[in-house]
């Protein structure tokens, strides 16, 4: 982790908007800040499970089962930010053409799917008990599907492209076109929901929520923001590595470590 | 004065011969590759026809599945056509010339898109009667379930051409543009089964037909516009 002498090297003479959109400097931010979220994204993960596993109180009307709550809310979230996320950086990578925002845009890709995939997961976990039956189609748990599938076409288009750029460019474009879609989609299942199904299934919440209880979806929310922002600032230097292997500072970041290894 | 308004004029008229004999290349080359054309048009019909064998012929069962069905075929037979929409002009060298052209890229993606869709939607739509028919649909709910294809149909072009553009030169494109397209067609999908599944309800059906004019009005102007960027993106 010596990396202090590559941000001294670099003057900074006034802060301006794109400092860190160079993705040397942005290398360098990245490197101290990724342990920190990984250090946060652990301590606040252990207390929030500790805090709701052991402490919280049982729910009057699901009993243990609602357990899950901390882990599928804080993805469910994720998923859903992570997706705006994604969209906005493609937004401001085909604006400006920076190749730093493209590779963010894809860096929260991998992240948001898995976290669309644990809040779908969890979701059928928790909906075997309580209501009865894995899956139902439902507006919520039918959108949230959708946007599993749009991380998945996104993802596969920017594999599917061997150019980088070409790639990136067409991935962006893509998410875009999905942003506008994704309230679209949901309220015409919402609207498809209501007809077919009645009101049978709503995700109600209890009007008081128990302070222990807020406390870890809290320290579990933050733990999720932790872990996403780690992945993907690790994921985007790896690619920045990478696709710059031929770049000076590259080298000078990669020697070092050569040769304490 | 008079001139500049006379050289207004003339790129006006030169951009719509360039659309015409677009449409109309388009249009011949659909006509020859007949069985591109009518393959679509058979995968429709053969999709449609799997569902009574697989679920059984249940005359009840097959009336309320029978506008899913028909609407889930539609897509997938437009998801079939759309794989060569740019594809075979990219390979030839025709869709770089048409970039370079003094007509706006979008007009020409919009002209390809109409072409694309009097190939495949239109004749989707005209053969939507006959299968309807052999799923017992009374005539009500087919009149709506093809007013719903007339409005839903140019939409899945407009999609599917942006998909198409996406993925352009690629290898195995095929999967692939149903993976990026699929997920966005699905509140056409919803719209347009809602609409027929309302005409014996208390619900009018018409809610869901503006609700899908009004997609179709916003794919017709996006949907080329996407669709060029996507083509400027593949041809950089």
């Amino acid at each position: 982790m010596d990396n202090s002498h590559l941000s001294s090297s670099q003057s900074i003479k006034k802060i301006n908007w794109f400092e860190f959109s160079a993705p040397s400097r942005f290398y360098a931010l990245t490197q101290k800040i990724i342990p920190l979220c990984w250090f946060m994204a652990l301590s606040f993960g252990i207390a929030g499970l500790v805090i709701g596993l052991l402490y919280a109180p049982t729910d009057a009307t699901q009993g243990d089962s609602y357990r899950i709550i901390f882990i599928h809310v804080p993805s469910a979230w994720m998923s859903m930010v992570l997706y705006t996320a994604m969209a906005f950086w493609a937004a401001i990578g085909l604006i400006f053409n920076a190749r730093l925002a493209y590779r963010l845009s894809i860096s929260i890709a991998p992240t948001g799917a898995l976290m669309t995939f644990i809040a779908l997961w969890t979701g059928a976990l928790w909906g075997k008990p309580t209501w009865g039956t894995w899956w139902v189609w439902d507006a919520r748990l039918t959108s949230e599907l959708i946007l599993l599938f749009l991380y998945i076409g996104y993802i596969s288009l920017y594999q599917a492209i061997d150019d980088e750029r070409k790639a990136a460019k067409a991935a962006s474009l893509l998410a875009i076109i999905g942003v506008v879609n994704v309230p679209i989609i949901y309220f015409s299942v919402k609207w498809w929901n209501t007809l077919h199904q009645g009101a049978t299934i709503t995700i109600t919440k209890a009007p008081s929520m128990e302070s222990s209880m807020l406390l870890a979806l809290l320290l579990m929310t933050v733990a999720f923001w932790a872990y996403a922002f780690a992945t993907v600032f690790t994921r985007t230097n790896q690619t920045s590595l990478i696709e710059e292997h031929h770049a000076d500072w590259v080298k000078s970041v990669l020697k070092p470590s050569k040769a304490s290894s | 004065m008079t001139t500049q308004s006379n050289s207004n004029l003339k790129t006006r008229s030169s951009n719509f011969v360039i659309l015409y004999s677009v449409f109309k290349r388009d249009i011949g080359l659909a006509l020859t590759r007949k069985t591109d054309t009518l393959g679509a048009i058979f995968f429709f019909a053969l999709i449609v026809s799997l569902f009574p064998l697989g679920i059984g012929s249940e005359p009840n069962l097959l009336r309320l599945i029978a506008p899913g069905v028909i609407w889930v075929s539609a897509l997938l037979a437009s998801m079939l056509s759309t794989n060569r929409l740019f594809n075979d002009d990219y390979q030839d060298g025709i869709l770089e010339q048409l970039l370079l052209s003094p007509c706006p890229l979008e007009l020409i993606v919009f002209t390809k898109i109409l072409a694309h869709w009097c190939c495949t939607g239109l004749i989707l739509l005209i053969a939507s009667p006959i299968l309807a028919i052999q799923f017992d649909m009374s005539s009500e709910t087919i009149l709506v379930l093809m007013m719903g294809l007339a409005i839903g149909t140019p939409i899945l072009s407009c999609i599917g051409a942006i998909g198409s553009a996406l993925t352009l030169g690629l290898k195995s494109s095929g999967a692939l543009i149903s993976l990026l397209a699929l997920p966005l067609l699905i509140p056409v999908l919803i719209l347009g089964t809602l609409a027929v599944g309302a005409v014996g309800s208390n619900v009018s059906f018409s809610v869901y037909l503006n609700l899908l004019a009004a997609l179709c009005m916003l794919s017709i102007f996006f949907g080329p516009i996407a669709s060029a960027a996507g083509l400027r993106i593949a041809l950089d």
